[in-house]
């Protein structure tokens, strides 16, 4: 059923420094609602919880993406739009663009944020996967300061994540260095446009020769929260990819992974289907000659 | 409630609102803007597409606070003076509205695709109006109204007689 919306409380403090200032004085009393893509449609069903809000659309501090000579950092208020249409993103970080363009409509794209998307923490969010494989870090604000934390450590377990109540995700950091690297991105769901994935995996890989130098791989409702698929890394990491090494990776990686039964697929088509991926991107990898 | 000020369609409004009204509901119910329709209320059909400060966005999708200060643009904005816009015309021309649900959204969503490409190829189109259902499945005739509003390869086109909608920033 419809919540009645006269119930629900959102305020706009309209600045950073007014946003951190409440939520330090009310630490876990207001919901922050970015483009609304999510809690929106909570609200539609009758599904939203909390009855306080507080607005980060229009927020001008967090919506951003600049770049130094090593670092692209992407303010959390950043759109899936904005992403797309970043230039340096397209160039150095296609993984990025494209689960961005994966990530429901045009009309979604506009409104719903980076942040958001993480901060959402569903399992099968579009963007973690590349982002994970990209070696991300977060970059959290509150009124006490600002701390960073390896994106792999953000997610603790299901929609859980390593925010205190009077903390928000201001941006995320990526490392400018992967421009050379080898990089797969697949997203298995029931139609092309708008659909939540089944399961998805992104890779990023470099070769010394024929041996694997560098490897991060970063998957999508494999488990109760976006993945860093650290065991199927070691399995190949520092070795030559032949039929015996992608099969341990394989391995390593159905032992790793925790995929569920539910409406969209279930755990054992899961388990199959991400496990072909990486054997495809892993063959890929071997017999590619351009990213060593 | 909450005072909410806004440009529609040219129009200055001011409005009384829970703040966390969808602004669909303000638009339809308080500014008796109808033309913007509901579908699916969760941002998967496109239905209540608007323009919002240049950007199509889902009205079911937004709590009208977030609309405070913004300029909108709804299908009712799109023909001036009794005059049709370019891309309504194409879209009697082609058939491409059956029941008419989907048809201010689509139109919305086209408007939007055809200000960053003004010659989409059909990918673009098909890319562009991904979050906009029509359950009468009318597509094709659809994408062909869209195709002929660009200056393009469907070539039938004649800017000139084109009639901008309200800018939207």
């Amino acid at each position: 059923m419809r919540s009645n919306v006269s119930e629900y409380e959102l305020i706009a403090p309209g600045t950073l420094k007014g946003v951190l200032q409440t939520l330090a004085d009310k630490p876990g009393e207001y919901l922050p609602v970015a483009g609304g893509t999510e809690v929106m449609v909570m609200l539609g069903v009758g599904r939203l919880a909390q009855k306080k809000l507080i607005s980060l659309w229009g927020v001008k501090e967090l919506r951003f993406i600049r770049e130094t000579e090593t670092t692209l950092t992407i303010g959390a208020g950043a759109t899936f739009t904005d992403i797309r249409k970043n230039k340096i993103i397209a160039k150095e970080f296609p993984l990025l663009a494209l689960a961005a363009s994966w990530t429901g409509s045009i009309a979604n794209q506009n409104r719903g944020t980076l942040g958001g998307n993480i901060v959402n923490a569903s399992p099968a969010a579009d963007t973690p996967p590349a982002l994970l494989a990209y070696d991300a870090t977060v970059e959290i604000v509150s009124a006490r300061g600002s701390r960073m934390l390896e994106y792999r450590a953000f997610h603790k377990g299901y929609k859980k994540i390593a925010l205190e109540p009077d903390e928000l995700l201001y941006a995320v950091h990526i490392p400018r260095r992967f421009a050379d690297s080898f990089q797969r991105l697949r997203k298995v769901g029931t139609r092309n446009a708008m659909a939540i994935s089944k399961v998805a995996l992104a890779i990023v890989a470099k070769k010394t020769g024929d041996v694997v130098s560098e490897i991060a791989i970063g998957g999508a409702s494999v488990r109760e929260m976006p993945y860093r698929c650290i065991a199927a890394e070691a399995a190949v990491r520092g070795k030559a990819l032949n039929a015996a090494t992608i099969a341990s990776a394989r391995a390593a990686l159905a032992g790793e992974i925790a995929p569920i039964d539910d409406i969209r697929s279930t755990g054992r088509y899961r388990a199959q289907v991400v496990c072909n991926i990486l054997e495809d991107f892993l063959t890929e990898l071997q017999n590619d000659l351009q990213h060593r | 409630m909450t005072q909410i000020s806004f440009v529609v369609n040219g129009e200055k409004k001011t409005v009384d609102a829970p703040p966390m009204a969808r602004l669909l509901d303000v638009l339809r119910e308080h500014c008796h803007l109808t033309g913007t329709k509901e579908g699916c209320g969760e941002g998967e059909c496109g239905s209540c597409s608007v323009m919002m400060n240049g950007e199509l966005v889902n009205s079911c999708l937004v709590p009208v606070l977030q609309a405070d200060g913004a300029t909108l643009c709804t299908i009712e904005g799109m023909a001036h003076d009794g005059q049709m816009h370019l891309i309504q015309k194409k879209f009697l021309e082609c058939g491409a509205a059956q029941c008419g649900i989907c048809t201010p959204g689509m139109i919305l969503a086209a408007h939007h695709l055809l200000e960053k490409y003004p010659a989409p190829t059909m990918e673009q189109i098909r890319e562009g109006l991904a979050g906009n259902l029509c359950r009468c499945t009318g597509y094709q005739r659809i994408f062909d109204a869209v195709e002929k509003c660009g200056t393009g390869t469907a070539g039938t086109a004649k800017r000139g007689d084109e009639i901008d909608a309200f800018e939207c920033e």
